[in-house]
């Protein structure tokens, strides 16, 4: 759990508060929303966002300008990741996804394409199964509108990364938002 | 291009991450490749659910208070509006599209001395301008120097393009960058005014010199004419005369023949 932030050694209300309300308080909706689309859990995602932003307040002075909300999101991420320590950022799901990756690349059928659930509950439960390597990636870029640059430096990974698991992350999404609305007629299909 | 490569570089095209080179590549592609041009609407289609802002999630009230009261007491609130690209842009850009194609038939009728091809060229001009525009899609080649951005067109096109530097006029050159415009790879050129943006398109022609035709799109200016076998377009959002004045600049170098 995140440390009060009033018993911090140091008085926040010191100099470099104010840029601190400045270049990182505006990011604390994207901060939240990442944490609580990595932690599919409202009070997670607090517990995340709260003690990413007291260890971003704390290491503030090691923000040379730049992006701030890269800056926070990266912190971010690292705080859920620590915080939840059995699952390694990267490189877990790799054998998994490759798997998924092969398969998802099935010619679609007219039909199929047509009836792409896109509403709002189908996303949800779709974004949510996708293991994190996948959906940290996805959120960034679609909800976030991060660039490849933004979430390589967010995330520590190469570009090359970035674009390949974007795609696998893409391709796992609609063949799963596929397969939920043609659930029935699958097995004809196939 | 082969449907393995297309299938990673769909996304980055998808998310204007490619250069001009890889887009026109992969436009192609899919031109000739029905599954791989299906695959890519369902991901367009999945990009623009996926904005639904139901699916972003907001910091709680009481997350937001707790670091909001660190403030001293006596300074104004914190903006704490996200500095996402809002989605009015995003309806904005897409009105934008629907009314191009809504409106192109009589664009086409109202603007006939030339045929539909002219005004085809003139909105692939306008939309390719509006896309440079975008985020790390401006150049491939950063330069002011005429000297640097002539030579890295070599061996990307088949066609040496003419490139100056305008500075003097108050047209400093930026960068170039390869594009496609009408089935032809063509030069583009990135010129500023201020902090106004000109894309300046050219490539090789066989038809004879034209002097210049000037257009307006919903605040774009397009200018076009041909000199010495090659075609030009230029393209902003400065004022008709501005640009005008830019095309006169650029054909005014001893380079090029004065203009008929």
């Amino acid at each position: 759990m995140p440390a009060d932030f009033h018993n911090l050694g140091h008085d926040p209300r010191a100099a470099g508060s104010t840029s601190f309300d400045v270049c990182v308080l505006p990011h604390l909706d994207a901060a939240y929303n990442l944490a609580r689309w990595l932690s599919r859990d409202d009070m997670d995602a607090q517990d995340v966002v709260q003690e990413a932003m007291l260890r971003a307040f704390r290491y503030f002075n090691s923000f040379h300008g730049g992006d701030a909300r890269v800056w926070l999101l990266a912190i971010v991420r690292n705080t859920y990741y620590s915080l939840r320590t059995k699952a390694p950022p990267d490189g877990m799901h790799e054998a998994f996804d490759d798997d998924v990756h092969t398969m998802s690349d099935e010619q679609p059928t007219p039909e199929a394409r047509a009836i792409l659930a896109l509403d709002v509950g189908s996303l949800q439960v779709a974004l949510e199964n996708l293991p994190h390597s996948l959906r940290e990636v996805i959120v960034l870029r679609e909800l976030e509108e991060c660039s490849y640059k933004q979430i390589a430096a967010i995330t520590g990974q190469k570009i090359g990364t970035v674009m390949s698991r974007l795609a696998r992350a893409r391709e796992r999404l609609r063949a799963e938002l596929t397969r939920h609305s043609t659930e029935a007629r699958r097995h004809d299909v196939q | 291009m082969m449907c393995n490569d297309a299938r990673l570089l769909l996304h980055a095209y998808l998310d204007d991450e490619l250069d001009a080179a890889q887009s026109v590549a992969i436009t192609r592609h899919m031109q000739g490749c029905v599954n791989c041009a299906m695959q890519y609407a369902d991901y367009a289609q999945l990009h623009k659910a996926l904005a639904q802002p139901s699916l972003y999630r907001r910091a709680p009230h009481a997350l937001r208070e707790q670091w909001q009261a660190l403030k001293p007491a006596t300074e104004a609130p914190a903006r704490v509006a996200r500095l996402r690209r809002p989605p009015v842009a995003l309806a904005m850009a897409a009105g934008f599209g629907v009314a191009l194609l809504l409106i192109a038939p009589m664009w086409i009728y109202t603007s006939s001395q030339r045929g539909g091809d002219t005004s085809q060229l003139i909105g692939d001009a306008v939309s390719s301008h509006i896309r440079s525009m975008q985020p790390e899609h401006l150049m491939d080649i950063v330069s002011t120097d005429q000297h640097t951005v002539k030579p890295w067109f070599d061996g990307k096109l088949d066609f040496s393009p003419r490139v100056k530097d305008l500075a003097g006029e108050g047209f400093p050159l930026v960068g170039g960058r390869l594009d496609a415009l009408d089935g032809h790879s063509v030069a583009a050129l990135i010129y500023k005014r201020r902090l106004h943006v000109i894309n300046l398109y050219q490539w090789p022609v066989s038809s004879s010199d034209s002097s210049l035709e000037t257009s307006q799109w919903r605040g774009y200016a397009v200018i076009r004419w041909t000199t010495g076998d090659m075609r030009y377009i230029a393209v902003s959002d400065v004022n008709e005369a501005d640009l005008r004045q830019f095309v006169l600049a650029f054909q005014d170098d001893a380079t090029t023949p004065p203009m008929r």
